[in-house]
């Protein structure tokens, strides 16, 4: 078959897809068409006038290329994954659905991400950290990480690199734009439990951080070997946290310095903003589309999302390995502590079949002020024995696998005009989506406007 | 009241799969007995003095963690092992596990040196066996979750922990998993292993009262553990569901 009657029969089947209601119809497609023809792909991807940007990150990659995605906006027609299918075949139908497209901005899964940038052959790249997750899925972190040297050292020079200076491990895979940040004031005082690359790449001698903003990510120097942190062409300083509601920083650029104004809360998402503006750049954006584009934004699907319900509205934060997990917390304790909770624990192969990983969350801070937690999802149980074990008392726990029921519970418990505070992970976040739409409490998010 | 001494070996390497939850699981379960739980960090500088301590817990680490300890760990082994035979328990799971054997092979062909506590090699494969295991055992069913490239070979003398009702176990092939000596257990089941296996971690802390006083283990109160069995059940259903191998 030639491309174009391979084009139209795939994208026949998205709409298909749709109507059927299997979801948002992204991954069908593409997988069809990458039976039909391996190659399309690359093809699709070599139509792109503007030629295409990848974004790859253990955490942050949805709203970092959501950002991103807001500031090109004015000046670009997008081929864009919003809805976080990253793998190979999300790609395709990505592309597929984006005719007019001008520039592709990719979002790709970190395993994916050899792959799709041997096919693609993108002109930016955009690498934002890795944090143990899945362990199941993607392997040792150092696996992950090797894959992407490789993977970053087949791109011909003229591709442009960003990369996170302050993650140890991508930050020394290239000699890129190097981005982070630059505020010893919001850091933290020492190394979080879960902080993964805390030894020296080179010699693994541990390393002095002078300041560790989120995880492992921070300003390290190897006191034996020198290995340090590269100096930021792109940086965040003057950072301001307010609670669950937003931040703000001073972008600092070889152009000049701007105050960001964010409508998103956390210093995670400080990091995705900085990577933002730094890819933003690298594809030709100014400072002021920049700090516009940053200004409008508001939440990628599902990531942190209020939906109003009955005179209270739901509050849901995603959650998916403990580096972003302990980011949720922090951002939830600083702003104002909930009392009840409730967290969704699946174990599907995109939630991650081990879950072990809810031990290394530092869920205490929050515990410490709950009234009742009500454990929900596939493996609620071992979720109860994390807050059991973590000193919550028996009573205050509530197990309810099933999420419509939990979602009824937290809600009943709420007083009317708060807030209730949903933490799911990423199966536990579709169906309750789901649910919350079937009431029609919010769009899917399919229909929703780009 | 007694306070069991706990000697937690390299906290800050071996510590991928929530070994922490383990040691929460010692501490409540201990407290709620009239006990107390005393962990002390044994890292690359601090010595291993026999008699001190009475549970000793080893964790899992990435390759590379584990490799940065192995030696320093191997330079522990007399100690270690006159630990144990003076009646120490000890749990190792995983990464720890396999360094408390002769030695292990690992995935770019370097060799860690063990310690030679569990008689059993360790080399480590081309794949991984991931997933959910189901092991009957002396103590009782025991549900965990398993992710590793070793493949374990027990001396034909040595003590499993447990046959493999559902998943891999030390090497996919012989249907044993872990090893037992004197009052330690290896393990490459995690989850973390004990919070939905109390009564392993209930084994442990008897062991290691029994340590402390010199006399038998005493018997525990038992303990209210309808979500510890709840959290089990669930576990055990996914190693039959798709455990690794049956």
């Amino acid at each position: 078959m030639r491309l174009a009657a391979e084009i139209a029969a795939a994208r026949a089947v998205a709409g298909l897809s749709r109507l059927v209601g299997a979801g948002a119809g992204m991954t069908v497609p593409g997988k069809l068409l990458s039976k039909l023809d391996p190659g399309a792909i690359d093809k699709l991807a070599a139509r792109l006038p503007a030629g295409a940007a990848v974004v790859s990150a253990t955490n942050g990659k949805t709203t970092t290329s959501a950002m991103t995605a807001e500031i090109l906006r004015p000046r670009f027609r997008l081929a864009h994954n919003r809805t976080g299918a990253n793998l190979v075949s999300g790609v395709a139908s990505t592309l597929l659905a984006s005719g007019g497209a001008e520039l592709g901005l990719l979002e790709v899964d970190e395993g994916a991400l050899p792959e799709v940038m041997r096919r693609v052959q993108p002109r930016a790249v955009l690498l934002g950290n890795l944090f143990r997750d899945q362990l199941d899925r993607y392997g040792e972190l150092e696996l992950v990480a090797e894959r992407w040297r490789a993977a970053v050292d087949a791109l011909p020079q003229s591709t442009l690199v960003v990369l996170n200076a302050d993650d140890p491990q991508v930050g020394s895979l290239g000699t890129g734009i190097h981005y982070g940040l630059d505020d010893p004031a919001v850091a933290r005082h020492s190394l979080q439990h879960a902080a993964d690359s805390k030894y020296c790449i080179r010699c693994g001698t541990p390393y002095d951080y002078a300041a560790a903003y989120v995880g492992h990510l921070g300003d390290y120097r190897c006191p034996a070997c020198g290995h340090a942190r590269p100096p930021l062409q792109i940086a965040a300083r003057s950072i301001e946290l307010h609670g669950l509601e937003r931040a703000a920083f001073d972008l600092v650029t070889p152009e000049g310095t701007r105050r960001v104004e964010l409508a998103l809360p956390g210093l995670y998402n400080v990091y995705n903003a900085v990577g933002a503006a730094a890819l933003a750049r690298a594809l030709g954006a100014s400072l002021d589309e920049v700090v516009d584009g940053l200004g409008r934004f508001s939440a990628a699907f599902g990531r942190f999302e209020r939906i109003p319900v009955d005179g209270k509205q739901l509050l849901f934060l995603l959650i998916k390995n403990p580096a972003g997990a302990n980011e949720a917390v922090r951002t939830l304790v600083e702003g104002r502590p909930p009392r009840i909770v409730v967290v969704a624990l699946n174990d599907a192969i995109a939630d991650g079949r081990d879950v072990s990983w809810i031990w290394d969350v530092d869920f205490e801070p929050l515990l410490e002020g709950l009234d009742r937690v009500v454990a929900a999802g596939d493996r609620a149980a071992e979720l109860a024995l994390r807050f059991k074990y973590g000193g919550l008392y028996d009573a205050a726990i509530e197990v309810q696998p099933d999420l419509a029921r939990a979602l009824d519970s937290g809600l009943e418990l709420t007083p009317d005009g708060e807030e209730l505070v949903v933490l799911p992970t990423y199966t536990a976040m579709l169906a309750l989506q789901r649910i919350v739409a079937d009431r029609g409490l919010a769009k899917r998010y399919w229909e929703r406007a780009a | 009241m007694t306070t069991i001494r706990v000697g937690h070996l390299y906290p800050d390497y071996l510590n991928i799969y929530a070994d922490r939850g383990n040691i929460a699981v010692f501490a409540r379960r201990a407290s709620w007995r009239g006990h107390e739980l005393e962990v002390d960090a044994i890292g690359m500088d601090d010595a291993i003095v026999p008699g001190s301590h009475d549970l000793y817990y080893v964790g899992g680490g990435q390759d590379r963690e584990q490799f940065l300890v192995a030696e320093n760990l191997a330079a522990k082994a007399a100690p270690l092992l006159e630990a144990v035979e003076g009646g120490a328990a000890l749990l190792a799971v995983c990464g720890g596990y396999q360094l408390l054997g002769r030695g292990y092979r690992g995935f770019h062909g370097e060799d860690m040196p063990g310690v030679g506590l569990f008689p059993l090699e360790t080399v480590a494969g081309d794949t991984r066996m991931i997933g959910d295991v189901l092991l009957e055992t002396d103590l009782g069913p025991i549900a965990g979750f398993e992710n590793h490239a070793g493949r374990t070979r027990l001396d034909p003398d040595a003590q499993p922990l447990g046959r493999v009702v559902a998943g891999f176990g030390n090497d996919g092939e012989s249907g044993f998993e872990g090893c037992r000596v004197r009052r330690a257990i290896g393990t490459y089941l995690h989850g973390p292993l004990l919070p939905r296996n109390p009564h392993l971690a209930d084994w442990l802390l008897a062991e290691a009262l029994a340590h402390r006083s010199g006399g038998e283990p005493p018997e525990l109160a038992p303990l209210r553990d309808e979500l510890e069995s709840q959290a089990r059940r669930v576990s055990a259903e996914r190693a039959h569901a798709r455990g690794g191998r049956r």
